[in-house]
């Protein structure tokens, strides 16, 4: 039986860790992540779990004592944002090479500079091609059930790949908003013990981690990895299809919220969609066919499920939490619009660049996107293709 | 799955390697003669020779084998011909010849 609670987004992640007790945490503190090694050092302090709780001296060493416990063959965790996530960046690849999987509580947070500590989502979008599994939250209950899904995708036998869980800083991390949390024992049972092939420790055989990789084997190595990435759409949908029977919450590659019939549609991450539902509903009342898919895996990327999901949708709005500084629109956008390239029938397709380093967005700012939509749509005149929505401005802006 | 390093080699389809390079067994560097990579040979003189040791533990690789107090022939399987043994060599019993291959 689910029990109901009421907990922030980081509570929801520290619990689901006790839950799982894992067998090494690596912590070292940074905002917004912070209290996620706060709150489980009550529970080590409490004996409520058994974890090695390791206080390191950066993020360098949080990442690399995981990559250390699990090449021993033990079920490594951490917590971060920002720039302890950019401090990383080195290890983030070493940890997907040596194919160690590790489940890394991501708690979005815009990556420096100039300075600042509110979400966006430029932190883990830096680590997107590192080879981690991204899995993104809209609330709490999403971060909650995510975690409880990560380690089973990122230990699969033919997947054995790290795995980032986001959620939105503060927006998410910190809002108590209402949960369902499951019983102990029936997550114990869901997540499983972690019994890899192969590991440093407690085996009769040597193991060697992380060999110097000569130029005849190392892009063979990366190919492993690629197809190791898409064997991993393939676990995410089965523990997410045995997550549903087991707790009876579903998730996908990502959420079709009134997509059935719709005309104009969002594709965004995060807890936006929370108010872009808001917003469809209002605008449904007045007969707009608004939708809006909320991507939950952006690595690996769902192409051709989201291609499908866009075949029959007038205008499409790519809202992207972070600037890819490309001049040419985010990460989100450049995924989106490369899936839809296949279609006979593409979508008119734009980007808005929105809530940089925790600008806000409301209701009515996705109104003004999905009046935008209905604009291209009527017109067939896509207009810009790369906007940004929420800055001042002494000239007239797009939306 | 698992592979045996001898069973690696370049010619080896990326199916049929381990994930991320991992090696399961001790002892492979045999089965790589990095000695390929020489183009200076250290030359022992038995007969200048004090079997004073001192070369082998400087030897940075496994080129010097010891037996029964006294070292033996070169064993130039791993012998990149750095050419510290020749450097450390007090009796003058070691030096080095341009790599000749046939």
């Amino acid at each position: 039986m689910s029990i109901r609670e009421r907990l922030s987004g980081n509570e929801a992640i520290a619990y689901a860790m006790r839950q799982i007790n894992p067998d090494v945490f690596a912590a070292f503190p940074i905002t917004p992540s912070t209290e996620i090694p706060q709150y489980f050092a009550q529970y080590v302090a409490d004996g409520k779990v058994d974890t090695e709780y390791v206080t390191v001296e950066s993020e360098h060493s949080s990442m690399s004592t995981c990559m250390g416990a699990a090449a021993a063959g033990a079920r490594a965790v951490t917590a971060t944002s920002s720039c302890g996530l950019a401090l990383m960046y080195e290890m983030l690849y070493v940890a997907a090479s040596a194919r160690l999987p590790i489940t890394l509580a991501c708690v979005n947070r815009t990556l420096t500079g100039p300075i600042n500590i509110n979400n966006d989502h430029s932190d883990s979008m830096g680590a997107r091609d590192a080879g981690w599994i991204q899995l993104y939250a809209e609330n709490n209950q999403e971060a909650y059930d995510n975690y409880l899904q990560a380690m089973r995708i990122s230990e699969t036998p033919d997947v054995r790949l790290p795995i980032m869980v986001c959620q939105d800083g503060f927006i998410t991390s910190h809002a108590v908003e209402n949960i369902l949390l499951e019983e102990d024992a029936a997550v114990k049972s869901f997540v499983g013990e972690y019994r890899p092939e192969h590991a440093l420790i407690g085996r009769d055989h040597p193991l060697a981690v992380g060999p110097y990789d000569t130029c005849p084997y190392c892009m063979e190595h990366k190919v492993q990895q690629a197809e190791a990435m898409k064997n991993a759409k393939r676990a995410i949908l089965d523990v997410a299809a045995d997550f549903e029977k087991t707790f009876g919450r579903k998730y996908g590659f990502f959420e079709e919220y009134r997509m059935e019939d719709a005309e104009v549609a969002l594709v965004l991450i995060g807890s936006t969609a929370g108010t872009a539902k808001a917003c469809i509903e209002q605008l449904r009342a007045r007969g707009v066919k608004a939708g809006l898919i909320k991507i939950r895996v952006f690595r690996p990327f769902p192409m051709e499920e989201v291609a499908q999901a866009l075949s029959r949708v007038k205008a499409v709005a790519v809202m992207d939490k972070s600037e890819g500084n490309s001049a040419a629109g985010g990460p989100l956008f450049a995924e989106v619009r490369s899936a839809c390239y296949d279609l006979d029938r593409r979508p008119k397709m734009i980007d808005v660049v929105y809530g940089l380093a925790g600008r806000d967005c409301a209701v009515e700012d996705i109104e003004r996107v999905y009046r935008h939509l209905l604009k291209i749509a009527e017109t067939g005149e896509t207009g810009p293709r790369y906007i940004h929505m929420g800055q001042r401005s002494n000239q007239e802006e797009v939306l | 799955m698992s592979f045996s390093a001898k069973d690696i080699h370049e010619q080896s389809p990326w199916q049929e390697m381990t994930p991320g390079g991992e090696i399961y067994e001790g002892g492979t560097a045999r089965l790589t003669l990095t000695g390929e990579w020489r183009s200076n040979v250290p030359v022992w003189e038995p007969d200048k020779c004090k079997q004073c040791l001192l070369c082998a533990p400087f030897c940075p690789d496994s080129s010097i084998p010891v037996t029964d107090g006294k070292r033996l022939a070169f064993d130039l399987d791993h012998c990149k011909g750095c050419g510290i043994c020749w450097k450390v060599c007090p009796f003058h019993a070691i030096h080095m010849e341009q790599e000749v291959r046939s």
